[in-house]
C-alpha cells in the first residue's frame, strides 16, 4: 500500500533519455537485431562471457552494450551467468596460459547446439600479446571459433552491428 | 627532512656504506655491498616511513656478470625516489629475505623468484604467483636474458592455500571465471556460518609476460604495449610509460601538453569512479542509481571519443607529446559536456547518500584499518581511504602544483570510506580539469620521433586507482633493457583480502568493488 501510495505521487522517477546520445543507426540495427534473434533463436539469444586475458577494456565494452542507452537486452540478446544457461560463449584475450584449461571447461559444460565469438584484436592471434610467452595466440588454438568480432576495442554499436551481420548469415 | 639528512643518518646511525650511483631531481640511487641489502632497506623504510613501493631483479650478466636487485621507496616529504641497489653473484643468487620485517617486499619476493630464479632466504612464502605450478615446468625464468620458452607445459605441483581448521568451517572455492563480465581470478574462502574467516586470493591468470614483451623493443612500439596493460587505465599507464622515456632521453615537454595530460588523466579517473559508484549500487541490489551512474560513464566515453577519438584515450599519448589535436571547439565541448554530467553526478549523489537501507548496507562493511593498510603497503584511493594521505598529485605534484589540488582522505576505511573518496575525486577531477582548460592553448597534433640515449629512469603518475610507476632501462643501441611496472593493484589486492575479515560473505561483492582492482594490471 505505501510503495503503491509513493509511486502514485512520486511518478515516474526515471527520466526519458537524452535523444542526442541514441542514434538512428542504433535503432535500425537494434530492430534488426531483434527479428533476426526471433527467427533463428526463437526469441532470444543467451551469452556467456569469458574473459582470458584481455586488457579489460573489452569488458568494459561488452558492459556498455547493456547500459540504458544501448541496452542490448532489449533487442533479445543477454549475459548469463553460466555457461549452462548460454547458447554462445563469447571469449576476450589472447589467452593465457593459466586460462587454457577453465576456458575448455567453460566451454565443454555449455549444452549443445552452441558456438563460440570472439572479441577484440588479441583474442584472434594473439594480437599485441602474439610474442608474449605465456599466451596461446588467440582462442581459436583451444577451442572452436565460429565469428571474430574486431576491434581494440570495438565499441558497443560495432559490437551490435557485427554481431547482427553474423547472424543474418547463420 | 631532506634528503642529505637521510643519507647521513644512514651512514652513521645505521653504520652503512653507501655509494651513490645515480641521482636525478627526483631519484636517488645508492649502491650497497649485497649482505648490506637488506639493512639498508630497513632503515629506509624506517626513515622515510614508507612501504616497498617496487623491488625488482635484472639480468645483467652478459654487461657485469651479475644480477642487480633494485628496492625503492617513496619519500613523499624529500621529494625523492630512494632506490637501494645491490648486485647478486650470478653463480649464487640470492638475496637475505625482507619479507619477515616489511610485509609489503613479500609479493615482489616472490616475483623475483618465479621470474629470474633469485633466492630469497629464510623467505616465510615463495609460493608462485604467476606462472602457475600446474602449467609451469621447474627452472624457467621467464625475465631472464638467456630464457628459452619450454617446448611443453608440465605439472610441477599443486598451489596450496591456506587452510583453516576447525569445526563447522567450509571453503567457498570463487573462479577463476566469474559470474559477471569481468576478469578471472580464484578466491577462497575459509568461512564458519556466514562470516569470512579468510581469505585468500590467487591471481595470475591474465598473466601474458607483458615485461617481457616490453624487452627488445623499440620506445616507440613499447608504448602501444603499455596502453594494454590495463585497459581501464591505459592512459595512465602510457604516460607514467612516456614519463620515463622522456627522463632518460632528456625531453622537455611543453606545459601546454603537461596540462592536456593532466585532462586526459582526470578524464580516465572520473569514467572509472562514476563507473565504480555505480558497481557499488549494483552490488547492494540498488540498481536505479546504477543504471544512471552508467549513463553517465557512457556519456565520458563519448566524450573521450569526442575529443580524442578513442573512448579508452589509446594512441593519445605520445613520447613527448600528444598525437592529436587541440582547438578551441574541443575545450568548449568539454567545458559543455562537464556541466551537464556534473548536474547528473549531484544527482547520483543525493540518490546515494538519502537511501538509508543503502547506507545501512556500506556503512563499517569492509573496513581496512590504517594499521593494516600502512603494513600491506596498500597506495592509492584505498590507502586514502584508510587515512594515509599519499597522492603523488601532492607528493609529486609536477603541473598539479598550481592547480590548487586538494587531497582528499576518509578515515574510516570502509565500503563508504571508498565512496566517498570518489564521490569527491570525482568533483576534485571537474575542477582540475576546467582549471587546467583556462589554461590550455590550441596546438597541433605532434608525431615526435627521438633518438633515446641509454639510460635508466622512474616514470610515475597518480592513476585513478593509485601510484603507477614504470622503471624503464634502455641500452645503447635505444632499445629497452628491463622495464618493470608497479600497477597499484598489485599491492591493494592483499588490502581486499584483509578488509573482508569478519564480514559476511554477501558482503563480498560490495567490499572487491570498492577496491575494484585490475586483474590484467596485477598479472600483466
Amino acid at each position: 500500500m505505501r510503495i503503491l501510495k509513493n509511486r502514485i505521487v512520486k511518478g515516474i522517477v526515471t527520466k526519458p533519455l537524452d535523444k542526442s546520445f541514441l542514434s538512428e543507426e542504433l535503432e535500425t540495427v537494434g530492430a534488426e537485431l531483434k527479428k533476426t534473434i526471433q527467427e533463428k533463436f526463437s526469441r532470444s539469444l543467451h551469452i556467456r562471457e569469458v574473459d582470458t586475458g584481455s586488457c579489460g577494456a573489452c569488458e568494459s565494452e561488452i558492459i556498455s552494450t547493456t547500459n540504458p542507452i544501448y541496452d542490448i537486452q532489449r533487442f533479445g540478446v543477454s549475459f548469463v551467468a553460466s555457461p549452462r544457461h548460454a547458447d554462445c560463449l563469447l571469449v576476450t584475450g589472447p589467452v593465457s596460459k593459466n586460462m587454457a584449461l577453465a576456458l575448455k571447461k567453460t566451454y565443454d559444460a555449455m549444452p549443445e547446439p552452441k558456438f563460440v565469438i570472439t572479441l577484440g584484436n588479441c583474442a584472434l592471434d594473439g594480437g599485441i600479446f602474439k610474442e608474449a610467452y605465456y599466451t596461446e595466440k588467440g582462442v581459436a588454438n583451444i577451442i572452436p571459433v565460429t565469428f571474430h568480432i574486431p576491434g581494440c576495442p570495438p565499441k558497443p554499436l560495432d559490437i551490435m552491428k557485427a554481431l547482427l551481420s553474423f547472424l543474418k548469415k547463420a | 627532512m631532506d634528503y642529505k639528512t637521510i643519507l647521513k643518518e644512514i651512514n652513521e646511525k645505521f653504520g652503512l656504506e653507501t655509494t651513490t650511483v645515480s641521482l636525478r631531481e627526483d631519484e636517488i640511487y645508492l649502491k650497497v655491498k649485497p649482505e648490506d641489502f637488506k639493512k639498508i632497506c630497513l632503515s629506509l623504510h624506517k626513515l622515510l616511513s614508507a612501504p616497498v613501493a617496487s623491488l625488482f631483479a635484472l639480468d645483467s650478466r652478459s654487461e657485469k656478470g651479475v644480477f642487480e636487485i633494485y628496492c625503492s621507496f617513496m619519500g613523499g616529504k624529500c621529494k625523492k625516489w630512494f632506490f637501494a641497489v645491490a648486485e647478486i653473484p650470478a653463480d649464487n643468487p640470492k638475496f637475505n629475505s625482507l619479507a619477515k620485517d616489511i610485509y609489503s617486499a613479500s609479493l615482489f619476493e616472490r616475483e623475483i623468484k618465479e621470474m629470474f630464479g633469485i633466492e630469497p632466504s629464510n623467505s616465510p612464502d615463495t609460493r608462485r604467483l604467476r606462472l602457475h605450478s600446474e602449467i609451469w615446468p621447474e627452472g624457467f625464468y621467464p625475465l631472464r636474458k638467456d630464457f628459452i620458452k619450454p617446448a611443453g607445459v608440465g605439472k610441477t605441483g599443486d598451489y596450496v592455500f591456506n587452510e583453516v581448521d576447525g569445526e563447522g568451517i567450509f571453503e567457498i572455492p570463487v573462479g577463476p571465471v566469474h559470474a559477471g563480465i569481468i576478469g578471472p581470478g580464484h578466491f577462497r574462502f575459509s568461512a564458519a556460518g556466514e562470516p569470512i574467516i579468510n581469505l585468500e586470493i590467487r591471481l595470475g591468470f591474465t598473466h601474458r609476460g607483458i615485461e617481457k614483451l616490453f624487452e627488445g623493443k623499440n620506445v616507440y612500439d613499447a608504448l602501444r604495449i603499455s596502453e594494454c596493460c590495463s585497459g581501464d587505465a591505459s592512459f595512465a599507464n602510457s604516460l607514467s610509460y612516456s614519463c620515463a622515456i622522456e627522463k632518460i632521453a632528456g625531453i622537455e615537454v611543453s606545459e601546454n601538453t603537461r596540462m592536456l595530460r593532466a585532462v586526459f588523466l582526470e578524464l580516465e579517473r572520473m569514467y572509472n569512479h562514476i563507473n565504480d559508484i555505480g558497481g557499488i549500487a549494483v552490488d547492494v541490489g540498488f540498481s536505479f542509481p546504477a543504471a544512471f551512474a552508467s549513463i553517465v560513464k557512457e556519456n565520458i566515453l563519448q566524450l573521450n571519443e569526442k575529443v580524442t577519438s578513442n573512448r579508452y584515450l589509446k594512441n593519445v599519448n605520445s613520447i613527448g607529446a600528444i598525437a592529436i589535436n587541440w582547438d578551441k571547439d574541443k575545450t568548449q565541448a568539454l567545458r559543455e559536456s562537464l556541466k551537464k554530467i556534473y548536474k547528473d553526478f549531484k544527482e547520483i549523489k543525493e540518490i546515494l547518500l538519502s537511501s538509508v537501507s543503502f547506507m545501512d548496507r556500506v556503512d563499517g562493511t569492509g573496513v581496512l584499518k590504517k594499521k593494516t593498510a600502512e603494513d600491506l603497503g596498500a597506495i592509492g584511493l584505498a590507502a586514502r581511504a584508510s587515512g594515509i594521505a599519499v597522492d603523488l598529485r601532492k607528493d609529486f605534484p609536477g603541473i598539479y602544483a598550481k592547480a590548487d589540488f586538494n587531497l582528499i582522505k576518509q578515515e574510516t576505511g570502509d565500503c563508504l570510506a571508498r565512496l566517498n573518496m570518489r564521490l569527491a575525486e570525482f568533483e576534485e577531477s571537474i575542477k582540475l580539469i576546467y582549471w587546467f582548460l583556462d589554461r590550455i592553448t590550441p596546438q597541433a597534433a605532434a608525431q615526435s620521433s627521438y633518438n633515446i640515449k641509454e639510460g635508466f629512469a622512474l616514470g610515475y603518475v597518480e592513476a585513478w586507482r593509485g601510484a603507477l610507476t614504470y622503471w624503464v632501462k634502455i641500452n645503447k643501441s635505444g632499445i629497452i633493457e628491463r622495464c618493470k611496472i608497479t600497477d597499484p593493484s598489485f599491492l591493494n589486492w592483499q588490502a581486499l583480502a584483509f578488509c573482508v575479515l569478519g564480514d559476511i560473505i554477501p558482503d563480498f561483492p560490495l567490499c572487491n568493488k570498492s577496491f575494484d582492482l585490475s586483474y590484467s594490471g596485477n598479472d600483466l
